[in-house]
């Protein structure tokens, strides 16, 4: 358990706090409550940013530089956003929010069990008033933080985030007021995929909502996502929870993490690992029962993106990184697919009448359904 | 299944009239009635037809006389397609016997009088499905009446005079006409039993089939096993003998009688008559036996498969297996309410996926096919075991006189005469015990029951064929899809041959497990298996549950989605994949396997102990 205090506060407890730890934060809480197991992490809460902006003249300092701003004049705008975010991003923090993030941090390397916890910082708006504040939205992102010091510059540089020319712009445009924002911060643990994947709550190639399909691949998911590996394609039940096809993918390559250079690296998959399917039984039932948790969630067929993170133990190791809606299937309207519809002794009949084809479960083709609709 | 067969280039299996019998079993078609051979002068005929051979009902090689049960069975099914309900695509099912084992062959209604057949099945069948509750209550006391007569059968020996009474009352008639009327009453009353047990049964299947295809419609891929729990109760006769030997072993618990349990039954017995609460237990014993015992460690069709009843080393082998697990602290009850709160969750979520009128439909469907169920699962326990237990009970009873009056020595050579052979053997015997003389059997049998003992061992010692001739291009009739588990993947992976250790079968009943196989391929051989196996088998009977408790897993050569072996593996949660065609062929007692009960998928893993028993 992370401690908390009026600057931090661990994910878990983000949920319904809008105010306090910006809509990032929000939904990462409230996908937590909902048994949606995000990347472990924390908020640093809108009051650090406020006590940030209070210390000493900071407040008046940046008021001084945007008064009477002209914010048409593009050069000066750039000079001004320039000039405050600088400000912000070399101010000391008060004594009290520092050691508070980074007790927080070391918190989150203990939980993980990883000393300087490679983490994401990201900013989190605490108000509708940049577009695109959503949890898939972004503002700045900093991938492969690690130790406090760093997590520390960059929660600042997230700060100074608010004061970008193109918010500053949209500030003035609207009317609201410059030193009324508030800012909170995420700080998540960067996810180490051993495998990795998509999944989407219907099967793609027939709009059918009653499975769930599912890529997966070694190592990050960008391979995946970008369609550079042939990854694995399960077609499973979604009330069942059981796998209805199979197909093992090539899955020649996978992308690593290589936390030295803070960077993602290529490296071959020996055809033993190719062969084998990169998710157990187990962990594919994990993954269609977070699939299905975030469609009850959202109320609408997602798509999702998963990982199993090397670090966090059996059990906990599976993470949801990403949920949207799909949009292809959800939009069309349902055609019935029955063709027999009558019921008694008409339906009866009806059976007897029509030829049955039925294949058995194990049958050698399986998967073609689901690799033509793939889950990209 | 349509008589249209595959182009004449396509791959096929052997015919009948190539195979040869096994060395030893020279003679063997004298075994059988005429009919169910394949003759010469039909070879056209017959060959022409495509055949596949019923290994789940009938494992193992005829004995003459069991050959009698699988005629009255199969003969019963195609009555009601063809003459009773007029089932509109389908007539009987054409059987034979070829070196000892059942083969079969559907009968397709042509297509051009199929329309014709319409109005008849929708009045007749209609009829049944409308009143299927006061029709379900009528056939369980019929049924009941053919088992109380049975009962009261009796086989007594010829007197040395006729009965004083018989002569004084004018009777004038001799013991001897007793004797073969009531062997003709009680083949008569087993055939009789054969036509209701198939009275409901296809009208079942064929409710239960219009769901199942209207599920696969709705949700393309949805796992067979979805549609079965969604249909599937859980408060059934067929499991109630399993309850019962539950409720003695809680019963040998609580009364501290453990130790009273050791040993043969008959020693048991005697013990447990001693003491006050070894009389409670026989009292609660004597109270489950009849009906429940009357179960078969077999599937009821054969003279060798053992009736509890008649051998109750078995179940109380099995109690104490209960007994030991409670010792441990382990629930050895079926969570009913788990079952029934599963079925509606799962039921629920389906449903919930369509829209209104689909809604209705599905439930319209689910309803008819829940209605027809419990029969589907009951009428096992009624007809294969409880009815037929006692008419095999009743045969060993007639065979004993012949033992008496030295025909056979053993009361189960009996079943090495034909049905009509048992007739002419009366016959003998009434003819001697008339004229004073001994009967010619005792001079005739022994040599000519040690020859056939030799002819039905000799065809035992080869594999059937899984199928004969030249497939149909597709296989889609919905009985053999459903009840044999043919379907043309099947027949198509048979074609192939075996290959390696790729086994894969219908993924019956969930659950993914390792283990170490233990092959059985007799059901006396049950006691072989170990804690923690996984059982390997032809065909399993729903009496052998009680060791499903013990076991980890399933596999069988031959059973469809809705045979008795998933229905029951499924009822005690354990992974089963059924239909697999060669697992007992290809798997070895002692081999580690890994079975795989969502995909139906059996892999023999590499391991020290891969060398056969």
């Amino acid at each position: 358990m992370m401690s908390e205090s009026l600057y931090t506060l661990n994910l878990r407890e983000c949920g319904g706090k809008l105010e306090l730890v910006g809509g990032k934060c929000q939904s990462l809480g409230d996908l937590i409550a909902a048994g949606l197991p995000v990347p472990p992490g924390f908020a640093i809460t809108a009051h650090a940013f406020k006590a940030h902006l209070s210390h000493g003249d900071t407040v008046q300092d940046v008021k001084a530089c945007l008064d009477g701003l002209d914010h048409r004049d593009t050069s000066r705008l750039d000079a001004v956003s320039a000039e405050v975010r600088h400000k912000l991003e070399t101010l000391a923090m008060p004594a009290e929010v520092e050691q508070a993030i980074r007790d927080a941090y070391e918190q989150l390397c203990a939980s993980v069990g990883v000393p300087d916890l490679p983490v994401a910082v990201r900013s989190s708006a605490t108000a509708e008033d940049l577009p695109g504040a959503s949890f898939a939205g972004q503002q700045d992102t900093y991938l492969w933080v690690i130790g406090a010091d760093a997590v520390v510059d960059k929660a600042r540089q997230c700060w100074g985030s608010q004061y970008t020319a193109r918010a500053i712009a949209y500030r003035c445009e609207q009317g609201f007021p410059h030193d009324d924002v508030a800012m909170a911060v995420a700080v998540q643990k960067m996810v180490n995929s051993k495998v990795s994947g998509v999944a989407m709550t219907l099967n793609p190639a027939n709009g059918d909502r009653s499975k769930i399909v599912i890529d997966a691949s070694y190592g990050l998911g960008e391979t995946v996502v970008s369609g550079e590996v042939t990854p694995d394609n399960i077609l499973m039940d979604k009330i069942l929870l059981t796998t209805v096809k199979q197909t093992i993918g090539h899955k020649h390559v996978e992308l690593v993490p290589d936390v030295t250079a803070g960077k993602a690296v290529i490296r071959e998959v020996s055809p033993e690992r190719q062969a084998q399917s990169a998710l157990s039984p187990a962990e594919l039932e994990a993954v269609a029962r977070i699939a299905k948790q975030a469609e009850k969630h959202f109320r609408c067929p997602q798509d999702i993106e998963w990982a199993i993170d090397h670090d966090l133990p059996d059990g906990e190791n599976l993470l949801l990184l990403q949920s949207r809606p799909e949009t292809v299937w959800s939009q069309k309207p349902k055609a019935s697919t029955i063709t027999n519809s009558q019921t008694g002794m008409a339906g009866i009949l009806g059976t007897l009448l029509r030829p049955m084809q039925v294949k058995t479960e194990a049958g050698q083709d399986t998967g073609k359904t689901g690799k033509d609709g793939g889950t990209q | 299944m349509t008589h249209r067969t595959g182009s004449a280039s396509s791959p096929r299996f052997p015919s009948p009239y190539d195979i040869k019998a096994p060395e030893g079993a020279e003679g063997w078609r004298e075994l059988y009635p005429y009919f169910l051979l394949f003759q010469d002068n039909r070879k056209a005929i017959d060959e022409d037809k495509f055949w596949f051979c019923d290994s789940s009902h009938w494992p193992q090689v005829f004995k003459p006389f069991d050959a009698t049960l699988m005629e009255y069975a199969v003969q019963t099914l195609g009555q009601f397609n063809t003459r009773h309900y007029v089932i509109p695509p389908a007539n009987g099912i054409e059987f034979r016997i070829h070196n000892g084992y059942c083969y079969m062959s559907p009968v397709a209604v042509a297509a051009d009088k199929i329309a014709d057949r319409v109005p008849h099945f929708m009045e007749r069948a209609g009829h049944y499905f409308e009143n299927w509750d006061s029709l379900i209550a009528n056939w369980d006391t019929k049924v009941r009446g053919v088992i109380a007569e049975l009962e009261a059968l009796n086989f007594e020996p010829l007197p040395d005079l006729v009965p004083l009474g018989d002569v004084t009352g004018g009777l004038g008639l001799a013991p001897t006409h007793g004797l073969i009327a009531t062997y003709e009453k009680a083949i008569s009353l087993a055939f009789r039993q054969w036509q209701y047990h198939f009275e409901f049964l296809n009208l079942g299947y064929a409710a239960y089939l219009d769901f199942f295809g209207f599920c696969k419609e709705a949700f393309p891929d949805i796992p067979d096993q979805a549609i079965a729990k969604m249909v599937q109760g859980v408060d059934f006769d067929l499991f109630r003998p399993d309850d019962e030997l539950k409720g003695l072993a809680k019963l040998t618990v609580q009364l501290g009688i453990e130790d009273e349990l050791r040993g043969e039954a008959k020693d048991v017995f005697e013990r447990l008559g001693q003491s006050a609460g070894g009389r409670t237990w026989l009292a609660a014993w004597d109270k489950a036996k009849d009906p429940w015992f009357n179960y078969s460690a077999g599937n009821g069709f054969y003279s060798t498969d053992k009736v509890w009843i008649e051998y109750p080393d078995v179940p109380l082998s099995f109690i104490r297996d209960y007994v030991a697990m409670l010792k441990t602290g382990k629930n050895i009850d079926r969570d009913v309410k788990e079952v029934v709160a599963e079925r509606d969750r799962i039921t629920g979520e389906y449903a919930e996926l369509l829209d209104d009128d689909t809604r209705a439909q599905f439930g319209a469907k689910l309803g008819l096919a829940r209605t027809v169920y419990p029969y589907v699962e009951n009428h096992n326990f009624y007809i294969e075991h409880w009815s037929m237990s006692v008419f095999w009970r009743k045969m060993r009873e007639l065979s004993r006189l012949f033992v008496q009056a030295g025909f056979w020595e053993d009361v189960q050579d009996m079943f090495y005469l034909r049905r009509d052979e048992i007739e002419v053997a009366i016959a003998d015997l009434s003819n001697g015990w008339a004229i004073g003389v001994d009967p010619t059997g005792p001079y005739y049998w022994p040599d000519e029951i040690t020859r056939r003992k030799g002819i039905v061992e000799a065809l035992s010692s080869a594999r059937p064929e899984p199928a004969l001739n030249r497939p149909p291009e597709a296989i889609t009739e919905p009985f053999t899809i459903m009840l044999w588990g043919i379907t043309s993947e099947r027949l198509e992976k048979w074609l192939g041959g075996v290959q390696g250790s790729d086994i894969t079968g219908m993924a019956a009943s969930p659950g993914l497990v390792e283990g170490r196989a233990r092959v059985i391929l007799n059901a006396n051989d049950l006691s072989q298996l170990e804690d923690g196996e996984i059982l390997v088998t032809q065909v399993t009977s729903p009496s052998w549950a009680p060791v499903f408790a013990r076991l980890k897993a399933t596999v069988t050569d031959i059973g469809g989605m809705i045979s008795h072996a998933a229905i029951v593996c499924r009822e005690y949660g354990l992974p089963a994949v059924t239909g697999t065609g060669n697992a007992t062929a290809v798997i070895r007692t002692g081999q580690m396997l890994r079975v795989d009960g969502h995909t139906g998928k059996v892999s023999i893993l590499p391991g020290e102990n891969s060398a056969a028993d």
